[in-house]
């Protein structure tokens, strides 16, 4: 029972951390937040590439087809929100 | 310092980089770096688990990752700042068929699992499943829906409800069912219903509440993820999908609050009451037209002007006209503010890029509780296509189907220019009493075009 504890209570802290840094953020940044959260929700990919690299037939095929997807999330993701936030600057 | 400790505190890097990202957007001048903190992360703990002992093969691997990198690479170049929220959309879907397929692939370990493991990985199996496939599926329609390739209207069917509630019980049942039975083929009958369940749920919601649907769907991807992290026994994912989640769920929340409504209403499909024809005619006789010369003019004696957008203007693409706007004011001195009601774009914080794509600078954006209390000392405010957000109803009058919704109190301006093209109401469907005010002027016309006579009167000023 002890690992399932521990990833419930990894689990619940993580989310208060996310309650207490989101709430900070300010409008302005709300669309580069969503666009990043999104790229950071392709952490998949570290489930992905178990599967991708191992060498039971179906399973690897569903990691490859895991990795694409969360690589679109990771590399699109980290990437557009860079260009948008970017575009955010001060006065001359 | 074995190799499991070792990636252990790599996975630990990762977290930390991401909570760290994510601090970053706090303010525009650390975002930059926040966000290459988060892809530092996930570089840290992508890199790690390729030293997991379980990876004997590159070639999948090196296959997905080329292929994944130049989509979502060559998209993410080209995408249009107005289409973003499509884009979120789309991605969001494609993180959750991402936990689908991970949850899915370990389905043959389960049955040589036993306890509290097994308890563990066949019920987490299960969520990141269902989450995964309706974040999917969902988000294929909220982009279809947002692209404007199906209707963006309500659609819906006779016990559309009624049918929801029973495809989520049967989702839950199979989620139950494979706890007693980790076979494949419960999994991919969970995934199906999990799927259909997706499209119908986001099929009846309106255009007007999209953005609360990208938001939460925003929040899915992160459980999904999360959830993925109990199947595999993984930190980081649980981590970074809950840090996900929480925002998701922050998002939604704010975005109910800007636009009034409760979550379960967005959630079930229950459109505010339209008034139709009962009202009242309370424009004829007392609507002030206006031209843009005129406009020029009371700009020209105004000491603080106050810019209202709202989605009509990136429609019209008039932002880049109306900062040269703001420029011509500002070199004879004029403050120029933006006031940004929540809801001005199609998504959170959309019009705010849109304006910094037009070389608007921050400090000048204000979200809606910093503008508020200056529009009592603003000369001028120009509205330019926003309808709802700055209604006085929702303050005034307690019958209005807006009342209590937080808007921009622009009626308490000095002078206020209306930029649009008729009379007609927003989304809510309602007549604006600011329209008919002594203190407004109307600026009947294409949102650009007049903006653009507004600067042309200024130059010959």
């Amino acid at each position: 029972m002890e690992m399932l504890i521990i990833y419930l209570t990894v689990f619940a802290l993580a989310v208060f951390v996310g309650f207490e840094i989101i709430t900070k953020i300010p409008p302005t940044l709300h669309t580069p937040l969503m666009s990043g959260s999104n790229a950071i929700s392709g952490i998949t990919i570290v489930g992905a590439l178990l599967w991708a690299g191992s060498d039971v037939e179906i399973p690897r095929y569903l990691g490859i087809a895991a990795v694409v997807l969360a690589t679109i999330n990771c590399i699109g993701g980290f990437l557009v929100t860079h260009r948008m936030l970017s575009m955010f600057k001060g006065r001359r | 310092m074995n190799l499991d400790s070792g990636l252990m505190l790599a996975y630990l890097v990762a977290s930390i980089l991401f909570i760290l990202g994510l601090k970053g957007l706090t303010h525009p001048k650390t975002a930059v770096r926040g966000n290459l903190l988060g892809a530092a992360g996930m570089l840290v703990a992508s890199v790690a688990v390729l030293f997991d002992k379980g990876i004997v093969d590159f070639q999948g691997i090196i296959i997905g990752l080329v292929i994944g990198g130049l989509i979502g690479g060559i998209s993410a170049i080209k995408v249009e700042m107005t289409s973003m929220p499509e884009f979120v959309a789309l991605f969001n879907g494609s993180g959750g068929l991402a936990s689908v397929f991970v949850a899915g692939a370990g389905l043959g370990i389960l049955p040589a699992m036993v306890g509290s493991e097994y308890a563990q990985s066949t019920v987490a199996t299960g969520a990141s499943g269902l989450i995964g496939s309706v974040t999917f599926t969902g988000s294929m329609v909220a982009f279809l829906k947002l692209a404007e390739k199906i209707s963006g209207g309500t659609i819906s069917f006779p016990g559309h409800k009624p049918f929801n509630v029973l495809l989520a019980l049967v989702s839950v049942g199979l989620c139950a069912y494979l706890f007693v039975s980790p076979e494949p083929q419960v999994y991919w009958a969970l995934i199906g219903v999990a799927a259909l369940l997706g499209v119908l749920l986001v099929l009846p919601i309106g255009g007007a509440d999209m953005p609360v649907v990208i938001a939460l769907l925003n929040s899915y991807s992160g459980l999904a993820a999360a959830a993925t992290g109990f199947v595999i026994g993984n930190n980081v994912l649980i981590i970074a999908g809950s840090l996900v989640g929480a925002s998701g769920l922050v998002l939604t929340a704010i975005m109910c609050k800007a636009m009034n409504r409760s979550l379960t209403d967005v959630l079930f499909g229950l459109a505010q009451a339209l008034q139709v024809g009962e009202e009242d005619d309370i424009y004829t006789g007392r609507v002030k037209a206006t031209s843009g010369d005129e406009v020029a003019m009371i700009l020209e004696t105004a000491q603080k002007v106050v810019v209202v957008p709202g989605y009509g203007l990136a429609v019209a693409q008039a932002q880049h006209v109306i900062r040269e706007v703001a420029e011509e004011l500002e070199a004879r001195g004029i403050e120029v503010l933006y006031g940004i009601h929540p809801v001005a774009g199609r998504m959170p914080g959309h019009m705010n890029v849109l304006l910094a794509e037009a070389n608007v600078p921050y400090e000048q954006l204000l979200e809606m509780d910093l503008i508020n209390p200056q529009f009592s000392q603003t000369d001028v405010v120009i509205v330019v296509g926003a309808n709802d957000v700055v209604n006085p109803a929702a303050r005034t009058d307690p019958e209005s189907p807006i009342a209590g919704m937080p808007i921009l109190d622009v009626d308490k301006a000095r002078t206020v220019v209306v930029i649009k093209r008729s009379l007609s109401p927003g989304f809510a469907g309602i007549q604006n009493p600011l329209f008919a005010m002594d203190n407004t002027l109307m600026f009947f016309g294409d949102g650009k075009k007049a903006v653009q006579e507004i600067l042309e009167g200024l130059k010959e000023l």
